[in-house]
């Protein structure tokens, strides 16, 4: 069965407002809603930013003395629930994905649109009740993970206010994931074949598998949180007969894959900002695509290794090992394959690339303590110590965030037709990546010698290094101010950038920038080879 | 189905636009059931580790009794080739048979539901008693919310396949598809929980 389009039925022109209100509508345009999932994830970097701050001041001495304890516990609930569900996944998903996957498969806009706009428009008023819970009786207590019992002692109503908010952003994401599956397998322009699409869009597809496969069962696991909180059942209640560890199992069933809901589509995006940067072709294709396909699969099924300190029998404890060792297979052809990218290439020294290769760097460290991290015996010694926090920020801010500000870099051009600052960007560069690493990698040290993570207090022979760890916050903190400035200026008054600045061959720069509505003017162009840099025009396909 | 925003371009694009492309409907919809599915995996992955690692405490009482489950089991069996009859006779053009067919599926799903409040009121435990009981209920309620909405969906689609003014045809097959595919679903889930809940 086909589906005709109807020019009558989709002009409806006259109903959507124009220019910058757009951003504010119900718009159907894939190009508004990455937008505003990107803006509005920026908003609430903003807010947990500053969470991170209030709580790197904190610690900057031994005792509890700039907040009392339970606002502590309250703002690091916060500012993880925030960075994770309303930042990371919604921008590095939904806002690139949104806007560059219909131009990588040659399409006007997904699959889905209407379902597109209702998955961002969930995304705003349950961000906005996290962060109002704050002023009910108190924000949630228990962390992002919500462990019980924590979860079921600590006062009711902001933790049912986290759950439901939390809900929804699950809801928002697995509509994302069902619109990217349909869109990169169904909607494909006529010719072109799953093995030309850029790297993006394989990203793209094993996330949103993940993303479809295990966010019900956290969605599922939290109703059952709340029924345990609201009337009472003992699901994960010991008291009343539960079982807290399967509550811990089903987490994580989904949590683990989120790790890489978060840093796999930021692989896909540093595979396609590395080749245009370094004029050479993406080093290893087939093997990139199959690493994506085996870190999914092994992703779905490692997730015990968050539990070692939890009872695990030892065949779990076994099979979880090895498994996670394993992926550092895949993970490490990746990283391989961008190392080769850039050998021999012809690199420009540019914002973009500088924050791509320190992503490289970042994820090598993070990667590393992450292989460290499965190995049972070292595990239980560090389980719930700062050595976990530097890892996973190592992850996700090192990683991820690092991609996020590449990308914005990268694209910035494609979005408004204006080029960004240099200087200002490579300024914001060198702070971000100096503060970073400042404030994390003392925290390896910190986690080694026994500081327990998630508390207000510490012995104070830890006090200087983590006053280091205080000063690298600040440096990232100060590090937003040359992007904004730069980013606001720019949207005005920024050098016109033309179609193509970067020479790309990727099929996003293949039409004018900013784009127009319907992303082609006539029919959308068939890019056999995205990544042909290096080649004599004639040879390109 | 590809939709536009605003802009001056709309209108020059508009002429060129009459493009057609496959309908992935049905495609976004199997998806959703995977996702759908996974949280019933996870409801029953979690009612079976309890069974293995939780006993039932002295005095605690979690028994079930077969009749009335069978009953239900017998009737969704029943509605889905009901369903299925419908489906057949619209494509037929059969506008009315179909209707009546799709008013008897929705009629056997109501049952259903008053099988299951029957069978909730006559349950010697309730919602808090003990982990298996609250199990019991969150499993069967969660399937019970899904054949609410399936029996809700099956009278709007009832009602859309009139004859005078119906948007269900035999032309536009895709609300009835659609909804059949959930029915089957939810009645495949029940089939699932029946043997997880009571026979084993």
């Amino acid at each position: 069965m086909t589906i005709s389009i109807d020019p009558q039925k989709t002009n409806n022109e006259s109903l959507q407002p124009k220019g910058w209100l757009r951003y504010f509508s119900f718009s159907l345009d894939h190009k508004v809603i990455g937008i505003q999932y990107l803006v509005c994830g920026f908003l609430f970097y903003l807010i947990g930013g500053t969470l991170a701050s209030a709580i790197r001041i904190e610690l900057a001495s031994p005792m509890s003395d700039f907040m009392p304890r339970d606002v502590y516990n309250q703002v690091l609930t916060l500012h993880g629930t925030i960075m994770i569900f309303l930042w990371i996944v919604p921008v590095v998903n939904g806002a690139f994905g949104n806007y560059l996957i219909p131009f990588y498969v040659g399409a006007r806009d997904m699959a889905f649109p209407r379902l597109n706009a209702v998955a961002f428009w969930l995304i705003p008023p349950s961000g906005l009740m996290l962060v109002a819970s704050y002023f009910v009786e108190g924000a949630a207590q228990a962390g992002w993970t919500a462990y019980p019992p924590l979860s079921i002692t600590t006062p009711q109503s902001g933790q049912i206010i986290w759950i439901l908010s939390v809900l929804l952003l699950g809801g928002s994401s697995i509509f994302g994931g069902i619109n990217f599956i349909a869109t990169i397998i169904k909607l494909r322009r006529p010719g072109l074949k799953l093995m030309q699409l850029p790297m993006y869009c394989w990203a793209m597809l094993g996330t949103s598998l993940l993303v479809v496969l295990s966010t019900p069962v956290l969605a599922g696991t939290l109703i059952l949180l709340s029924f345990d909180i609201i009337a009472n059942t003992g699901f994960f209640n010991p008291v009343l007969g539960g079982n807290v560890v399967v509550y811990q199992h089903l987490f994580w069933f989904y949590s683990h894959p989120a790790v890489y809901i978060m840093v796999l589509p930021a692989f896909g995006l540093v595979s396609e900002i590395l080749p245009v940067h370094a004029r050479k072709p993406l080093f290893g294709y087939t093997t990139m695509v199959f690493s994506i396909m085996g870190i999914v699969v092994l992703g779905l099924v490692v997730w015990a290794h968050h539990m070692f300190t939890s009872g695990t029998p030892p065949w779990m404890r076994l099979f979880f090992t090895i498994a996670t060792a394993f992926i550092a297979v895949p993970t490490g052809i990746k990283f391989f394959n961008w190392v080769a990218t850039l050998w021999g290439g012809k690199i420009s020294i540019n914002s973009a690339m500088l924050f791509s290769c320190g992503f490289i760097i970042n994820f090598v460290f993070g990667g590393i303590t992450g292989v460290a991290l499965a190995q049972v015996p070292f595990d239980i010694h560090v389980h719930d110590t700062y050595f976990v926090v530097a890892h996973f920020h190592y992850i996700v801010y090192g990683g991820t965030v690092f991609i996020i500000f590449s990308s914005i870099y990268h694209w910035f051009p494609k979005v408004t037709g204006k080029m960004l600052n240099e200087k200002l960007g490579i300024l914001h560069f060198i702070i971000t990546f100096i503060g970073f690493n400042l404030c994390f990698a003392p925290q390896h040290w910190l986690g080694l010698n026994g500081m327990p993570r998630r508390v207000a207090e510490y012995d104070p022979q830890f006090q200087f290094v983590n006053q280091i760890s205080s000063l690298g916050a600040l440096l990232m903190a100060i590090s937003t101010i040359p992007f904004l400035i730069n980013v606001l200026l720019s949207v005005r008054n920024g050098k016109d950038s033309g179609d193509n600045p970067w020479n790309a061959l990727t099929p996003e720069w293949l039409t004018s920038s900013p784009p127009p509505v319907e992303n082609w003017e006539g029919e959308a162009p068939l890019v056999e080879e995205p990544y042909g840099y290096g080649k004599k025009i004639s040879e390109r396909k | 189905m590809t939709t536009l925003d605003s802009s001056k371009e709309i209108q020059k694009n508009n002429s060129e636009v009459n493009e057609t492309h496959e309908d992935f409907r049905m495609f976004g919809l199997i998806t959703f059931l995977i996702a759908d599915g996974m949280t019933f995996a996870g409801f029953f992955a979690a009612y079976l580790t309890y069974k293995a690692v939780n006993p039932l405490p002295d005095g605690a009482i979690y028994e079930l009794e077969l009749p009335i489950p069978t009953l239900n089991t017998i009737l969704l069996l029943v509605s889905s080739a009901t369903f299925h009859k419908a489906g057949k006779a619209l494509l037929k053009d059969k506008n009315s048979e179909s209707q009546k067919w799709l008013f008897f599926t929705a009629f056997l799903g109501i049952i259903f539901l008053i099988c299951q409040l029957f069978e909730y009121f006559h349950l010697p435990f309730g919602l808090t008693d003990n982990l298996f009981a609250s199990t019991f209920y969150a499993l069967t309620g969660f399937h019970g919310l899904h054949v609410t909405l399936g029996t809700l969906m099956i009278l709007i689609i009832a009602w859309q396949s009139r004859i005078k003014g119906g948007r269900l045809t035999s032309k536009n097959m895709f609300p009835l598809e659609a909804v059949e595919l959930y029915w089957h679903f939810v009645d495949g889930i029940w089939v699932i929980l029946f043997i997880i809940l009571y026979l084993l």
